[in-house]
Order: C-alpha cells, then sequence, then structure tokens
C-alpha cells in the first residue's frame, strides 16, 4: 500500500473555471435514492445492470441445459428456448454491457479523472438512470405478460418478429420495443453529459493529451452511442407501427398460418440495414471503454508508460469512424448486392488495422514491464489473450467466401461471445476489482479474486472453443434440438454436454464474485487512499471513498500525463498527475 | 444510408480535424517545467449549455438522417405511391419560417438586455410554432379525410411518422419556450433568460431546417 500525500498547492483551482454549483442534499432518499451525484449514479447503473445480468446468465444457463442434455427438462419448451436465447442476448449486450462501461463507468471515472467536481448536467444525468431502470423493468415484464417475452433472436428480425407463431409475437415485442427505446432516450441524457463534461469541465491542466485513456475510450464510445442508438431507435419505432397501426415499412406481403396479411411491399432487409448501421458500432461501443480501461490496468500494474499513446488515442478515433462503414458484414447472406459484400469485406479488414496496433501496444507497454500479477492484470492479460482469439476468427467472418458456409453456425457463436462477450466481461471484471477500493475504502479478497479469475478464463475457453469446432461441422445455431441429422455426429452431442457442464461452473463461480463484494464491503483490508499506487487523478482525491465534489475544497490542477511510472529519478516508481514539476510553478499561476 | 453516411463522415471529419488541431504538435509524455503558463483547459470557448445543445442536435441530426434513408430505401419498392401532399403544408412551412424570424428578434434584443422589448416577439414565436403545429393536425385531418391511411401505403405512413417526430422535437421545444416566458419578468433570472433565449433560437433554426428538408423531401417524392 502506498499513500500519496496531498500536497495542498497541487489543489490550487483554476483560475477560469467557475466553482459549479452543486446540490448537496441532506436526507437518505436525497443522497443515495434521487441523487445528482455521478458516483452513487455510477453505482446504482452498476448494480441494476450487473442484476439484469444475472437473469441472463441464469437464462443461458437453462438454454444451456437443453443443447447439452436434450429431452431432459420438461419446463423447457421450443418457444422458452426461443424467448430465452432472445432475452440472453439483448440483455447481455445492452442492458448489462452498454450500461455497466457508459452508465457505471463513465459515471464513476470521468469526472474524478478530468478533475470535475460532477457532470456538467448533473440533473439530466439523474433522470438518465431511472430512464434506463424504467427500461429494465418494461423488458423485465415483457417475461410476465400473455404469448411471454419475444422469441424473435436479438436480432428482433421481421417480418417473423411480429407474425403469429413466434413467441411472444403481441405484447412480448412490443414491450421490447418500447423498452428499447426508452433505453436510447436515458442513454442520450446520459451520453450528453459524458461528452460534454470530457469537453467542457476538465481541471486546469488536463489537456486532451492527457486524458487518461480509460476516458478516451469511454468518450469516443459515447460518441458512437449518440449517433448509432437513433438507428435503433427508428427501427423499433417503425416496427412498433408495423405491428401496431399496420403499416408495411418492414412487412412484405405474406402469407401466415395460412392467411394472407394485409401487409404488402415492405422490406425486410431495410431494417437489417437500420438495426446493423446501430449493432455493429454497438460492439465498439462495448469495446473501446474496454480498450481504454485495459490501457490504463495494464499500465499501473505493469508499472510502465503505456506503449505508443498518442497511436492509441488515434486508433480509437480510426476504429470510431470506421465502425460506420462494416456494418452489412453482418448480412451477406441476406441476398444484397455481392459489390457490397466485397465492399465491406475490405473496410472490415481495414478496421482490423488499428485494432491491431492496440494489441501491440498492449503487449509492448507488458514488455519488460515491473509486472504485479494482481488480480486486475490477470484479468486485463486474459482480456488481450481472449481478444486476440476473438479478432483472429473475425477475420474469418469478415470475408464473404469463408462466412457464407459458416454463418448461422456456431462457428459464429464462439467469435461473437470471444470477442463481444468475454473479452468486455473480463475488463469489467478488472475494473470492478481496480476500483472497488476506491469505490468502499476496501480491498476485495485477493484469493478469491484469483480464484474468480482463474476459473472464469478457463472455463470460457472449455466453452467456446469447441463450439468453433461445432460450427465447422455445420451445428446450426438457435435450434432448441438437432434431431436426427446425418451430418451431426454424435460426438457433437458430447461436445454439448461438456460444454454445459463448463458453462453452469463457470455460471455458478460468478457467486463467489458476488459473495467476494459483498463480504469486503463490510470485512475486506481498509484500502487507503491509492492501493495501487496509480498516477490518474481519481486515486488522489482527499477522501477515500471520494465525497460529493470530488476533490474537497479546491480542484486539483494537472502537470503530466496519467502514465508516468518508474520514471528514472523519481522518489517513487509512479508520479501522479497533479504532482507539481520539481522548480515550482510561478507564483500567479499555481495557487490562488 | 448514403444520406446518414456523408452526414457522419461530415461530422467525424470535423471531429478529426478538431483532434489534429489539438494533439499533432503535443509531446504528452513531457511534464510542465513549472515555468511555463499552465494550460487553460476549457478547449471550447462556448457555454456548456451550447455545447451540450450542439451534440444534442447532432443526435437529432443522426435520427433524421437515418429517417431520411429509411425513407429513400422504402420509396424504391413498387407500391410505393406518391402522396398529394396537402397544400396547409405551405402556410405551415411560412408560419415556421416567422415563428424562427421571430426567435432570431428576441434573441438579438436578449443580447442587448432589452428583456422588456423581448417578450413580445418571444411570445410571437410560440404563437406561431403552435398554428404551425395545429397546421400540422390539420393536414392529418385532411389526409385522413381523404382515405390517406398509414395503413394504405407507406409514403402516407412516412407523411405521418416525420411530421410527428418533427412535431414532437417541436412541443420539446415548446416546453422550454413555456418556462423562458414565464421567469423572463424576473430580474434575478436575467441571464438564465438570455440564455434560454439564445438556445430556444438555434433550436428552433434547426428544426427550421429540418423542416426545410423533409417539406422538400415529401413535396418532390
Amino acid at each position: 500500500m502506498s499513500g500519496v500525500a496531498h500536497d495542498e498547492t497541487a489543489f490550487a483551482p483554476p483560475a477560469e473555471v467557475a466553482e459549479e454549483v452543486l446540490y448537496h442534499p441532506k436526507t437518505f432518499i436525497g443522497k443515495y435514492i434521487w441523487s445528482q451525484d455521478a458516483k452513487v449514479i455510477a453505482v446504482q447503473y452498476a448494480l441494476t445492470a450487473i442484476a439484469i445480468g444475472l437473469v441472463a446468465l441464469v437464462l443461458s444457463g437453462i438454454m444451456r441445459l437443453q443443447l447439452g442434455f436434450p429431452d431432459t427438462f420438461s419446463f423447457i419448451d421450443p418457444s422458452a428456448y426461443l424467448q430465452y436465447v432472445t432475452m440472453h442476448g439483448m440483455i447481455m449486450v445492452i442492458y448489462l454491457l452498454t450500461a455497466i462501461f457508459l452508465g457505471g463507468f463513465g459515471n464513476y471515472l470521468i469526472p474524478l479523472m478530468c478533475g470535475a467536481r460532477d457532470m456538467v448536467f448533473p440533473y439530466v444525468n439523474m433522470i438518465s438512470y431511472w430512464v434506463y431502470l424504467l427500461a429494465v423493468l418494461v423488458l423485465v415484464a415483457s417475461f410476465f405478460v400473455p404469448g411471454g417475452a419475444t422469441g424473435s433472436g436479438w436480432t428482433l428480425y421481421p417480418p417473423q418478429a411480429i407474425l403469429e407463431g413466434t413467441p411472444g409475437a403481441g405484447w412480448g415485442i412490443i414491450l421490447m420495443l418500447v423498452s428499447l427505446a426508452l433505453f436510447i432516450v436515458g442513454f442520450t441524457m446520459g451520453g450528453l453529459n459524458y461528452v460534454v463534461t470530457v469537453l467542457q469541465a476538465r481541471t486546469r491542466g488536463m489537456t486532451l493529451m492527457r486524458l487518461p485513456l480509460t476516458v478516451w475510450g469511454i468518450f469516443m464510445a459515447t460518441v458512437l452511442a449518440l449517433l448509432a442508438f437513433p438507428a435503433l431507435f427508428v427501427s423499433a419505432i417503425m416496427m412498433i407501427l408495423d405491428h401496431s397501426l399496420g403499416t408495411s415499412f418492414f412487412m412484405p406481403a405474406i402469407i401466415s398460418m395460412g392467411e394472407q396479411m394485409d401487409y404488402e411491399g415492405g422490406s425486410p432487409v431495410l431494417f437489417q440495414h437500420l438495426f446493423w448501421f446501430f449493432g455493429h458500432p454497438e460492439v465498439y461501443i462495448v469495446a473501446l471503454p474496454a480498450f481504454g480501461i485495459v490501457s490504463d490496468l495494464i499500465s499501473v500494474h505493469a508499472r510502465k508508460n503505456i506503449f505508443g499513446y498518442r497511436m492509441m488515442v488515434w486508433a480509437i478515433v480510426a476504429i470510431g469512424a470506421l465502425s460506420f462503414i462494416v456494418w452489412a458484414h453482418h448480412m451477406y447472406v441476406s441476398g444484397m448486392n455481392p459489390m457490397f459484400g466485397f465492399f465491406f469485406a475490405t473496410t472490415t479488414l481495414i478496421i482490423a488495422i488499428p485494432t491491431a496496433l492496440k494489441v501491440y501496444n498492449w503487449v509492448l507497454t507488458l514488455w519488460r514491464g515491473n509486472i504485479r500479477l494482481t488480480v486486475p492484470m490477470l484479468f486485463a492479460i486474459g482480456f488481450v489473450f481472449t481478444f486476440i482469439n476473438g479478432g483472429l476468427t473475425g477475420l474469418f467472418l469478415g470475408n464473404v467466401v469463408v462466412d457464407v458456409p459458416l454463418s448461422d453456425t456456431y462457428f459464429v457463436v464462439g467469435h461473437f461471445h470471444m470477442v463481444m462477450a468475454v473479452s468486455p466481461i473480463l475488463v469489467v471484471f478488472g475494473a470492478i476489482y481496480h476500483w472497488y477500493p476506491k469505490i468502499t475504502g476496501r480491498m476485495l479478497n485477493d484469493s478469491l479474486g484469483k480464484f474468480h479469475f482463474w476459473v472464469t478464463f478457463l472455463g470460457t475457453y472449455a466453452i467456446y472453443y469447441p463450439m468453433h469446432y461445432l460450427g465447422f461441422l455445420g451445428v446450426p445455431r438457435r435450434y432448441y434440438a438437432m434431431g436426427n441429422t446425418d451430418f451431426i455426429p454424435q460426438s457433437a452431442q458430447d461436445i454439448n454436454a461438456a460444454i454445459t457442464i463448463a458453462a453452469l461452473v463457470v455460471g455458478a463461480v460468478q457467486v463467489v464474485f458476488l459473495y467476494n463484494l459483498m463480504i469486503s464491503y463490510f470485512r475486506g483490508k481498509p484500502a487507503g487512499g491509492n492501493p495501487w499506487g496509480a498516477t490518474t487523478l481519481e486515486w488522489q482525491t482527499p477522501d477515500t471513498p471520494p465525497k460529493h465534489g470530488n476533490f474537497g475544497g479546491q480542484l486539483p490542477v494537472v502537470y503530466r500525463w496519467a502514465y508516468d511510472y518508474s520514471v528514472p529519478g523519481a522518489e517513487q516508481d509512479f508520479i501522479p498527475q497533479n504532482q507539481p514539476p520539481k522548480s515550482p510553478p510561478r507564483h500567479d499561476e499555481g495557487t490562488l | 444510408m448514403t444520406i446518414t453516411l456523408v452526414f457522419l463522415a461530415g461530422l467525424m471529419a470535423t471531429v478529426v480535424w478538431w483532434l489534429v488541431r489539438q494533439t499533432v504538435s503535443v509531446s504528452p509524455w513531457i511534464a510542465d517545467s513549472g515555468t511555463e503558463p499552465i494550460e487553460n483547459t476549457r478547449g471550447l470557448h462556448v457555454a456548456t449549455l451550447k455545447v451540450g445543445l450542439g451534440v444534442f442536435l447532432g443526435v437529432a441530426t443522426s435520427l433524421f438522417a437515418l429517417f431520411v434513408s429509411a425513407y429513400m430505401m422504402r420509396m424504391e419498392a413498387r407500391d410505393w405511391l406518391t402522396l398529394d401532399d396537402p397544400a396547409i403544408l405551405w402556410v405551415n412551412t411560412a408560419a415556421l419560417i416567422v415563428a424562427s424570424v421571430f426567435f432570431q428578434h428576441a434573441n438579438n434584443l436578449a443580447k442587448k438586455q432589452q428583456l422588456h422589448k423581448m417578450l413580445n416577439p418571444l411570445l410571437l414565436a410560440g404563437l406561431f410554432t403552435f398554428l404551425f403545429l395545429f397546421g400540422q393536425l390539420r393536414a392529418w385531418q385532411e389526409l385522413n379525410d381523404a382515405g390517406f391511411y398509414a395503413s394504405s401505403n407507406p409514403a402516407n405512413a412516412f407523411f405521418f411518422l416525420l411530421t410527428a417526430v418533427h412535431g414532437l422535437h417541436l412541443l420539446g421545444g415548446l416546453w422550454v419556450w413555456g418556462t423562458t416566458v414565464l421567469t423572463s419578468g424576473s430580474e434575478q433570472d436575467l441571464e438564465k433568460t438570455v440564455r434560454r433565449v439564445d438556445l430556444c433560437t438555434v433550436y428552433w433554426h434547426f428544426l427550421l431546417a429540418v423542416w426545410l428538408v423533409l417539406f422538400t423531401l415529401l413535396l418532390t417524392t
């Protein structure tokens, strides 16, 4: 444990920045329920996201029971299976990962890392969380309406999403679409805060190129989300109208259940374009915060400055920009013009360049670093491994000729779970282990953490690696049961059973993590202000956990970037961003 | 999706240009020497609320661009029947232009701190916006009476959808306009009033521009 002495001169207020007038509530409800403090809102977001994420985890366990041991569990019928697939996917992508990265880590870290007292629009920020909670409740309500939740797959493709015969084609799909629309409204309120706070509320000396990469990742992901979520909003509104008013935006002329429907001429492919125009940037909405956070975790726990900081920033920007022109690689089998396929395959390969740059830079940061295998570092290294694996199979699927035979097989399931599920969730865990001491003032139990890491890390490989093989065999995804299929050997069923056992073990070990979170809150070792010896501003607050307003009487002044680790000649192996240079600043600038 | 991509390309080019200016000549690993002035990092010399509005308008532009993209993709299908747009749309357009002009006038007066003179143009701006919205509802009624239902053709459905989304944005603006009018008499809220009128003016000009694009689209297709 190392603490940083709080030099009073480091907290000189920036002359040009007016002190924000913060609302300091005195009641419990004002402080912790209707709170306008970004840190409390962050915890609210994170707890809600974890709670709904656990629901999705249980759903995946039930799905795995069916796949691993078909004809064993009578309570899982084909409709229920499809509903679980749909809800699992949507909850994990939107309501857990997006919410926890942007609403959770974004709210907690942006003001602290930028040296601000709070978000710039705290009231709007508070509303953002409550609209998110409403969206979650509406989504959960869909389990209990007549017909149950929608079972149309997480991509909600029309026409089947709203046609009779699909589970939840009545109320279920409507509640899903309403919930998504609410989520987008709530996110927009939060996203405005994240972007404007980074642009406008950085403390004195915190130039853009001194921002920690965590902030860069969350900032760019928010920009992507603000521009991409409207596509999902547009498609949700138009599908609600197709369902309830009988318009034909997406619905073609169709015979359903032997009856000619009133729809005519609508384009399901139009929906796919809109959905994936959101859907692919969504991958990076989740990935960019993970990239940023993992960069900081690696740097702190390897006691080394991040390799190629400027390159890392520009890679984030480049990935963000390119992520808008790759969406149709999800639609190679939709019947679109093959020339488009060629274009999107090319852009998909191009986006691999800045992504690979980041991977090289993480590895080069680790190279000859003073690596401390703390729990956050284990998760960070686990992320780099997993992201490389998931990324490489992405090169397969990004190419039209390889994608077509693999489309809708378990290869795709294996790929996107490695790159979009396991990779970011490893970062979420790493980040929680890293920042929990700041949030609560106590350390998480190290042994439980390492147990949690190894079982989760190895377990996910036991789940998703074999799925690639199943995909090569041609085992289709989304099927409730394979039945008597000649081209699928019996060994595939044995693999499925093994995958299920691994999945149940990984699911169960998350209880250890939750137990650690709870028990450490009361009995964890006191953390002190800066247990990892980190340079960024959140570790330099006068109080741990930081109070409302973050920095006590005066805001910090920043003199250096966030990566001064193991600087030759320095007294410690890290220099906080707000530590003044040895020759003191001029009298009229440093203090007021 | 071309229209949305053009918008995004423009936006991204602006962001990249701004970032290049901020970052290319910087060596972030070099700490302050202690003798240089500490940089004031409030990068955008614009009020925070106005930056917030700017970001929101970016989101709204993305939304409308996507609606327009969807419109243009859907109209390629053979079942598309061009809609005879109601003539009242011309009157409505004029009303929204007048509202925008009154907002600009009110904003000019607010910036000169002539708040007592500002109230009338501010009220008239709101009044003409209400006229626009009533006119839009009237257009809906006319289409409905003539049998142009949302379910009967995608062109009709898009007409109702686009005008509704645009109208909802205006209703949100009218809520802010209402609170501005209510507090405009208070000396204590002087600065707040000037700021709000400025924000409303930008917002109304934006929604006028959006309407002119939508109106042109509806008229010509």
